[in-house]
């Protein structure tokens, strides 16, 4: 195919484009792993109706909504090395373009009735009003916060999701505290998305769509000179790059995730509220990511996925599930370095040999 | 009005001195072992629920608060022998993924022994009451008991600091630690006394905070983050910091939430003022932090990240 592109000899040879060199061949791993989590997340909930378990339907596509939110926070964690604790926030608003959109939809008042205009119920209008508002709003966040790295970086960012809670709680138009109704779930360009099934392929193909586009972005130049900020600060500002307008644009492309993730959640509960923006949200993704292995998207979906699961068994078994769930929080920081998939790379490496790592 | 603000300048100065001594042990703990412990909060709720439960016990507030002191100290050493050793090694990630998981550990094991409600904790006998500061404003005297409290601590901290061979080593540790180690210092011991100091302090804070608050599960987590906000501010690592960022904090943030609701409706339509004002107060402190940060970013008194 190459061949009969006249160009082609003037490109690099496949073989040396970024994707193919990543670094340590994580991508590579991480794009196949990426690949078997969807297909998984596409057959569950057909083999669940068909069992006639469908409650396990909502369940999947909890974990596709939050894989979502957590694989967009791993473009900041593992591929660009900005360890946020405030993401959650940025779900909670997706949610709120939601909910006040609706709200505004049905005809009713509002302090921020000037913005919603006449108000949406369609996924096509309100996903990209929630990506577009949890982007502006993390354009000054993250603005602030990348002045700083390391520990300043995770407690800022944490800082100021808590101030977004407060700010929730004080709209009293809205809900305050106690949040907003949606009565019925947005429509999708006619889809009925009422339909559990069709609900959950809606989300799991954005989530599909997200994993390609991340292995796109990390295989880019820009994905590229974004891991070498991550890696080494210092040297890519000696080549006369500067990481911040990057970094910048990063944190907003995952903020507007983590907004489209909270919209598709406050469809599924047909609730918004502010708990999404309280920091134990933000520390949940945080969890999702290390837990499944910060290393690449797919680690995240799978992080994700044992999160909502082991909360809804432990909350069926108990009602002190955090009780359990803790304690496994802490041996898993303590034994499970580099996530599930990086104990499974590490495991998968001595079956074959031993020699590696 | 004089009298109005001069009431809301004493409740600034009580949350910055309750503030100082959280953030003074986390910063400490982060300056010195590099560990962002996110279960700091967690001591704060354990003392206030040590002297809610001995004073409910025994009758005597007094006893509740010199229990819960040792108490938090001991849950403090637990954490750290148990959790925190194993981890300085380790990036910040794994420390957030551990200490989250004690703090949900900690919530549930606070509810399941003393059940969902919260607790009260009386005001001391003899600091029942208020006191006349000035002709015509009363101020309870348990707040001016507080406040006494907190700049003892910070006092009896700065002396510790600047003067004992424990305070030399604490020093030494936030500039180079590796270097405290080489030159033969055991240093598990000495991270074990400063998350137990760091503990205590915690501690003291949520016990003398009780008769002011109510003792309920969650409530070390805001602090938590109000005092991340302070050693932002202030400064990873230093005292001095964690000391004027807390009183900025705490002058800002109860100023903010007595006065910025009332500017709003001076200025903005009466239906959206009031959202408005309210929602301007409680992001003081953040506008805060956002412009110290504009200028400074390490902090007031920042070295090292």
């Amino acid at each position: 195919m190459a061949a009969i592109d006249p160009h082609s000899t003037a490109r690099p040879p496949a073989a040396l484009a970024p994707t193919a060199t990543a670094p340590t061949g994580h991508a590579a791993r991480g794009g196949h792993a990426s690949i078997i989590v969807v297909l998984l997340l596409a057959l569950a909930p057909l083999v669940a109706s068909a069992a006639g378990a469908d409650y396990l339907v909502a369940l999947t596509t909890r974990i596709a909504i939050w894989g979502l939110a957590a694989a967009s926070l791993q473009m900041l964690i593992g591929a660009a090395g900005l360890p946020s604790l405030g993401h959650g926030a940025f779900v909670g608003i997706g949610a709120y373009a939601v909910g006040v959109a609706f709200h505004h939809a049905q005809g009713m008042d509002g302090a921020l009735g000037f913005l919603a205009g006449g108000g949406a119920d369609d996924l096509l209008v309100t996903l990209p009003v929630a990506a577009l508002a949890a982007a502006l709003i993390a354009l000054p966040i993250g603005a602030i916060s990348l002045r700083t790295s390391g520990a300043y970086f995770i407690m800022i960012t944490l800082a100021f999701s808590q101030m977004l809670y407060f700010v929730t709680v004080a709209f009293a138009d809205y809900g305050g505290e106690d949040g907003l109704s949606l009565w019925s779930r947005n429509t999708a360009a006619g889809l009925d998305t009422g339909d559990a099934i069709v609900f959950h392929y809606i989300c799991l193909g954005l989530l599909a769509l997200w994993l390609a586009l991340a292995h796109r972005i990390a295989g880019s130049r820009y994905g590229l000179v974004l891991a070498a900020a991550r890696d080494d600060d210092r040297r890519l500002r000696a080549l006369g790059r500067s990481p911040y307008g990057l970094r910048l644009a990063a944190f907003m492309a995952a903020a507007a995730v983590a907004g489209v993730a909270g919209a598709l959640n406050a469809n599924l509960i047909g609730f918004v509220s502010p708990t999404p923006l309280a920091w134990t949200t933000s520390g949940e993704l945080m969890v999702m990511v290390v837990l499944g292995g910060a290393a690449t998207p797919a680690g995240a979906v799978i992080g994700a996925a044992i999160l909502v699961v082991l909360e809804e068994m432990l909350g069926r078994w108990t009602e002190h599930w955090a009780a359990i769930l803790g304690p496994m929080l802490v041996l898993a920081a303590i034994f499970n370095r580099g996530g599930v998939l990086g104990s499974l790379s590490r495991i998968g490496g001595r079956l074959r040999g031993g020699g590696r790592r | 009005m004089f009298a109005l603000l001069i009431e809301q300048v004493l409740n600034g100065l009580q949350l910055g001195v309750m503030l100082f001594m959280i953030a003074a042990g986390l910063t400490l703990v982060f300056g010195v072992m590099g560990v962002l412990n996110l279960a700091h909060g967690a001591l704060y709720m354990v003392g206030a629920f040590a002297a809610a439960f001995i004073a409910a016990e025994t009758g005597s507030v007094v006893l509740g608060i010199l229990v819960a002191m040792p108490v938090a100290a001991l849950a403090g050493l637990l954490i750290e022998r148990l959790v925190i050793a194993r981890l300085y090694a380790r990036d910040h990630l794994d420390q957030v993924l551990a200490t989250f998981g004690i703090v949900l550990f900690a919530n549930e094991m606070m509810r399941i022994l003393f059940g969902p409600r919260p607790l009260f904790l009386n005001v001391p006998d003899f600091a029942a009451g208020t006191l006349e500061i000035l002709p015509g404003v009363p101020y309870p005297v348990w707040r001016l008991v507080i406040i006494l409290v907190g700049l003892v601590v910070a006092g009896g901290l700065a002396l510790l600091i600047e003067r004992s061979r424990l305070g030399m080593l604490i020093r030494a540790g936030a500039q180079n630690r590796r270097m405290v180690a080489a030159l033969g210092v055991d240093i598990g011991r000495l991270y074990a006394v400063l998350f137990a100091l760091g503990g205590l302090l915690a501690g003291l804070a949520g016990a003398v905070a009780g008769p002011v608050l109510a003792v309920q599960v969650g409530m070390g987590e805001p602090v938590l983050i109000l005092a991340f906000v302070v050693i932002v501010i202030g400064g990873i690592g230093s005292v001095r910091g964690a000391f004027t960022g807390a009183l900025v904090v705490g002058l800002a943030d109860t100023l903010g939430r007595a006065y910025l609701p009332e500017l709003a409706r001076a200025v903005l339509p009466p239906a959206a003022a009031d959202q408005i004002g309210a929602a301007l107060a409680s992001m003081t402190i953040y506008l805060l932090m956002a412009l110290v940060l504009a200028i400074r970013p390490k902090g007031v008194f920042g070295g090292r990240d």
